[in-house]
This record gives structure tokens, C-alpha cells and sequence, in this order.
């Protein structure tokens, strides 16, 4: 009489393929899931195809081609498009500068605060998240006076824009590192390695470095997007980006403005699966 | 030669020589008259603890009490304001934590997540520069020792919280660190495997003779493995002594409140005589002046009797509770006092059911009123 009584509450406890699952909370169904995530992808690649699409556009015939992409790469066409050879040069430069000043600026301060000032933690993070208050036009205005300092330095290099970025990507590269120490208990890790014999060099290169990777690479990650995409501050302070050849470029040949742009996201695109490929190894899977 | 590199030699001399996970004499540890302020607050007030080689001490109290504090203070990861730190008559107050030669376990889960078993095992070896082959053995060695040689190649989070202990308890020893500290390293985990598990830091403790401080604020645990139990309050240690002596005899209200469970009765002190409902108790060790005090009274010190028997007294039972080899049964006397009685398990009394209690006359502790 045993199994009988047993066989149903077996049935209970693992639903079969046409039960519901029970959702807790605010979670969305299945359903509602797969709706958001296709309009999201919509409002993504519908501006994308669009793009891609307009590059290939030969004139006026409605005919494509590659002739535009094909175009930026013969001799005679390289000339022409030099500022926005130079701007990407100059914007590569850029993004090291700031990456740079995130990796060695930020994350040494966000380590220590986390391991011996927590208190300031809260004065840290207010610090960070100022910029993005801060609309970049009054930032540009603030740092007119400061760049003719700077130029009188340095001399008016493109490079030295990575000190006003590096302000104004703080609260993006701040967030994935905060997030990344919050989880990892930095402090007892830290303990745990002075106890077994560690400085704190070789405590923050081979314990909490390796463990905060995934989010300095999401801060780095977040700073060279931020950096390809600035205009502004790079506009109002006279240098050649990226960015501001894309606008000059446009005038002349909209279709390489816009392979450029394509390229711009693509490249964005690898860099993201990098990271993420870079954060995942070295690391054990879970059991299923 | 300074104090800091004479204990930076002798554990790279010990490493070096290669041998097998053999004993390694335990430290004399001696806490002498440690003061620790944060900011404004006292948390150690003049802590003397001293620990023979190879001894086994419990810090046992509430929480806040100052017992982590006491135990960070001796590995170096907190500065004392006053006070000595002696390991080995060296005295090691300014010696930081990476050069003290301690190990340590945490209450939390603190194996390095980027490494493996093996490799979380290595680190304090590799911190001293030992060569891999050794490093491998030794770690081999380590993990064998407690239990999970086949686990070497997996992460942190592949392990149960028993197991990542275990990995934890065979890093700290690996160096053979001349002292161990352990702090509440199974209060995270289930009843059972701390049980398990507190009965195998015993058995390799023993092992390697290595003096260890360990950290609880379970008194079940720390009478279970330690050789002696101190136990604090308020930045002081109230008490040192046996776990059966912190037992049978307390030195203070607090410490028979606080070890095992405790009827506190009003009570009248003549000479070396406490007079409890009606009963004459010797007084257990030096009592406070003559006049009306707190006896206190363990529950197996009172047991059931019959109306007629001498010192008698009546009650009803107001609850019951079975705990496997005995039970503790609650009654309320007609003074109105609750009091505690231990007995055996077949007996089996009813709630709101009249009975009598007596007192047995063992020495009691009492406290000025």
C-alpha cells in the first residue's frame, strides 16, 4: 500500500513538462521575457542593418555595393580620409591615457579604502559619481582655463584630453570595480594572506588583482567606450578625435562616416566578448 | 639579531629541512597586560593570557566581549594600544602579521577563489619561497591529512563549507606556523559537520602539537576540545581554568550563568554555610560577606523526592523537555521561584502535575546580592 501513497507526492515535487513552474516575486514569465528581449533587440539592430544597409548603398540607383568600403582603402582615397586615420590614432591614444589613469589612479585608491579606510568608502563613491551630475558642457567650460595650463606642459597633444575623460568615465569604471570588491570580502582575503605570509604587494598582485579582474575589465572596458564616443570636451578644446573626424568626414562622404561608425560598433562588440572571454579564465565551473 | 628575523629563520629553517608532516614543538605564548582602545572604546582591558607549548585554549563569552579582538591582536592583524605579545620570549607586538609565523583560520570562507585546492594550500609556502617540488608534497601532505587528498584540483566553490574549512585548517598548517589561531571557524557551519569537524581539529592539533587559540562563543564546543577555557567579558577574562573546573567550580556569577545552565536562587551566607529554600549548602570556594546572596545551582544539583524526605520542597511542573540522554524538566515552587531539575529520561513528569524537589548537597557558587 506504500508506493501508492508515495507515487503522487513524488509527482508534486517534480513537475512535469506541462506544469508551471511557481514564479516568486516581480519575475517576468517566459512569455514576457522573450518580448522584452525582442524589442530589445529590435530597437538594437533595426539602427544597425540600417547603418550597414546605407554603406552599401550605391548612389542614387538603389543598386549596393562595396564600392565605399573598398574606396577607404585604395592609395588615392587614403589622403582623404587622413583626419580620420589621425583621429583614431589620436582617440587610441586617448583611451590609453585614461585606461591608464583608471588602472593606476582608481583601482589603487578603490583597494585601499576597501582594505583600510572603509569609512570612506561613501566619501569615495560620491567622489566618482560627481561627473555624471555635471552636464560635459559645463565640464569643458571648467577645464578651458586648466587645458591652457596643461598645454603649456605637455604642449597641445591630443593625448592629454585622457585627463578630462579620465574625470568623466569615474562614475562608469567606479561601478564594475566597487561591484567586483563588494563581492569578492576583499578584507578577509587580504587577512587571510598577511596570515599566511603575504605583503601587501603580493597580496594585491596575487590575491586581490586576480579576483577583481572581471571588473577592471569591465571598468577598461566602459572607459574605451566612453573615450570613442566623447565629442564634446574633444570639440570645445580644438583636437581631432574619433569623433570629431566622424563630423567632418560626414560632410564630405556620409557612407564612410557611417562604415566608420559600423566599425566603431563592431570592434565594441569584440572587445566586449574579450573581456568577457579574459574575466572567465582560469576560473572552475560550478557543478551543475 | 632583531626579533622579527629570528622568527623569519626559524620557520624557513623549518620549512627547508623537507620532512614529512612531522610535529613541530608548539610556542609559549604569553598575552601580558594587553590594552586595545578603538578610538574611545574599550575592548581589552588588561588581557593576561598565557598558553604552554602545544596547549589547546578556548577564548569563549558574548558577543563583543573582546575574544576576537584578543585572538586578531595575537596574530597581528589589529595593534594593541598597551601591553605585551610574547611568542617564544620574543615580544612580537611590533612584528607584523605576514612575519609572525601564525596561521590562521576564519569564520568566513576565506579560500582565495582564483586558486585551487592545491594552489590555496601552496601560497604560505610560496610566500616562503619554497621550491615546487616540496611545495606540491607538502601540500599533498596537508590535504591528506585532512581528508581531501582527491581534492586538489577544484575551486573554492566546488566544495561544501565543511570541505572549504578543512582546506583552510590544511593552508594554516602547511607552514607549520609555531602558533594557530582559530576564529569561530565552524560557527557557519550545519550541526552535524561542526561537530565532525571540531573533533578533527582536535585529532590534528594533538597531532602536530601545535599551541592553538580558538575562538567561540559556543560553550558546548569549547568544553568539548579545549585543555583549558578562558572565558571574557567586557574586555576581560573572567576565568581561566578546565572546562570542568570553569564547571564545577565558577569564580564568578557571570561564568556559572554562562557556562552550562544555572538556577539563580536568593540565599542567606553564614560563615562558609549558604542556607537555600530551607537547605544547608556548603559554600563553594570564598563567597562575599555574610548576609543575603545569589546561589547558584545547577540543574542536576536538584532532583525529584518524595514529600516525606527532608528538605522537600513543593512544586508544579510547568514543562518538560527531552534531550535525548536526559531531561530537563521546569517547575514552579510555591514561592513562586522556577527552577531547573536534570533527571533521568524514563521519568516522565506532567505538565501542571505536584511534585517535590530537593537539593543535593553539593558546594554551591553564590554572588552578593
Amino acid at each position: 500500500m506504500s508506493a501508492p501513497e508515495v507515487a503522487p507526492r513524488l509527482a508534486a515535487t517534480r513537475p512535469g513538462p506541462r506544469q508551471r513552474r511557481p514564479r516568486y516575486a516581480a519575475a517576468p514569465s517566459k512569455t514576457m521575457r522573450r518580448i522584452i528581449l525582442s524589442i530589445t533587440a529590435v530597437l538594437f539592430l533595426v539602427p544597425i542593418a540600417s547603418m550597414i544597409e546605407f554603406s552599401l548603398r550605391s548612389g542614387q540607383t538603389g543598386a549596393h555595393g562595396f564600392e565605399h568600403y573598398t574606396a577607404i582603402f585604395t592609395a588615392g582615397a587614403a589622403g582623404t580620409y587622413d583626419v580620420l586615420f589621425q583621429g583614431i590614432a589620436n582617440s587610441i591614444a586617448i583611451c590609453l591615457v585614461t585606461v591608464v589613469i583608471v588602472l593606476v589612479l582608481l583601482l589603487p585608491t578603490m583597494i585601499l579604502v576597501e582594505v583600510k579606510y572603509p569609512k570612506l568608502r561613501g566619501v569615495l563613491e560620491f567622489v566618482c559619481i560627481i561627473p555624471i551630475t555635471i552636464p560635459s558642457i559645463v565640464l569643458v567650460v571648467g577645464f578651458i582655463p586648466v587645458y591652457s595650463v596643461v598645454a603649456d606642459i605637455f604642449g597641445s597633444q591630443p593625448w592629454t584630453l585622457g585627463f578630462a575623460v579620465g574625470i568623466i568615465v569615474l562614475p562608469y569604471a567606479y561601478r564594475p570595480i566597487a561591484s567586483n570588491l563588494a563581492a569578492i570580502e576583499v578584507v578577509t582575503l587580504s587577512e587571510a594572506a598577511r596570515a599566511l605570509g603575504a605583503g601587501w604587494l603580493q597580496v594585491l598582485w596575487r590575491v586581490i588583482l586576480p579576483n577583481l579582474r572581471p571588473g577592471i575589465l569591465s571598468a577598461c572596458f566602459i572607459t574605451i567606450a566612453v573615450v570613442l564616443g566623447e565629442y564634446t570636451i574633444a570639440s570645445f578644446l580644438s583636437q581631432n578625435t574619433f569623433q570629431t573626424a566622424l563630423v567632418l568626414v560626414q560632410h564630405t562622404d556620409p557612407y564612410v562616416a557611417v562604415i566608420f561608425a559600423v566599425f566603431a560598433l563592431i570592434f565594441a562588440f569584440i572587445l566586449l566578448l574579450v573581456i568577457g572571454r579574459l574575466g572567465a579564465l582560469g576560473r572552475g565551473r560550478p557543478h551543475a | 639579531m632583531s626579533s622579527e628575523s629570528k622568527i623569519r629563520m626559524n620557520s624557513t629553517d623549518s620549512l627547508s629541512t623537507g620532512t614529512t608532516f612531522a610535529a613541530r614543538e608548539g610556542a609559549r605564548v604569553d598575552l601580558q597586560n594587553v590594552v586595545k582602545y578603538y578610538a574611545s572604546q574599550l575592548a581589552l582591558n588588561g588581557v593576561n593570557l598565557s598558553m604552554a607549548p602545544g596547549e589547546f585554549v578556548a577564548l569563549l563569552g558574548p558577543s563583543g566581549c573582546g575574544k576576537t579582538t584578543v585572538l586578531r591582536a595575537l596574530s597581528g592583524l589589529e595593534s594593541i594600544t598597551e601591553g605585551r605579545i610574547v611568542i617564544d620570549g620574543v615580544d612580537v607586538a611590533n612584528t607584523p602579521v605576514n612575519k609572525r609565523d601564525i596561521g590562521m583560520v576564519f569564520q568566513a570562507y576565506s579560500l582565495f577563489p582564483h586558486l585551487t585546492v592545491t594552489q590555496n594550500v601552496e601560497f604560505g609556502l610560496r610566500m616562503r619561497k619554497v621550491d615546487a617540488v616540496s611545495r606540491r608534497r607538502r601540500a599533498s601532505e596537508a590535504l591528506d591529512m585532512v581528508g581531501l587528498g582527491d581534492f586538489g584540483v577544484r575551486y573554492a566553490h566546488q566544495l561544501s563549507g565543511g570541505q572549504q574549512q578543512r582546506v583552510a585548517l590544511a593552508r594554516a598548517l602547511v607552514t607549520r606556523p609555531r602558533v594557530l589561531l582559530l576564529d569561530e571557524p565552524l560557527s557557519a557551519l550545519d550541526a552535524k559537520v561542526r561537530v565532525q569537524l571540531r573533533e578533527e581539529i582536535r585529532r590534528i592539533q594533538t597531532e602536530l602539537g601545535i599551541t592553538t587559540l580558538f575562538v567561540t562563543h559556543d560553550q558546548e564546543e569549547a568544553l568539548a576540545v579545549a585543555d583549558r577555557v578562558a572565558v571574557m567579558r567586557a574586555g576581560n577574562i573572567e576565568q581561566i581554568g578546565t572546562p570542568e573546573d570553569l564547571y564545577t567550580r565558577p569564580a564568578t556569577s557571570f561564568v556559572a550563568t554562562f557556562i552550562g545552565l544555572s538556577n539563580a536562587l536568593d540565599a542567606q551566607l553564614a560563615g562558609s554555610t549558604v542556607t537555600v529554600l530551607g537547605t544547608d549548602l556548603p559554600l563553594l570556594g570564598t563567597g562575599p560577606a555574610d548576609g543575603p546572596v545569589t546561589a547558584y545551582i545547577r540543574p542536576e544539583d536538584v532532583s525529584f523526592s518524595t514529600s516525606s524526605s527532608s528538605g522537600a520542597i513543593a512544586a508544579t511542573v510547568v514543562a518538560s523537555s527531552f534531550l535525548g540522554s536526559l531531561r530537563r524538566t521546569q517547575v514552579r515552587l510555591d514561592t513562586g521561584d522556577l527552577l531547573f531539575v536534570q533527571h533521568d529520561v524514563q521519568l516522565h513528569p506532567l505538565s501542571g502535575e505536584r511534585v517535590c524537589v530537593a537539593l543535593r548537597g553539593r558546594p554551591v557558587a553564590v554572588d552578593a546580592r
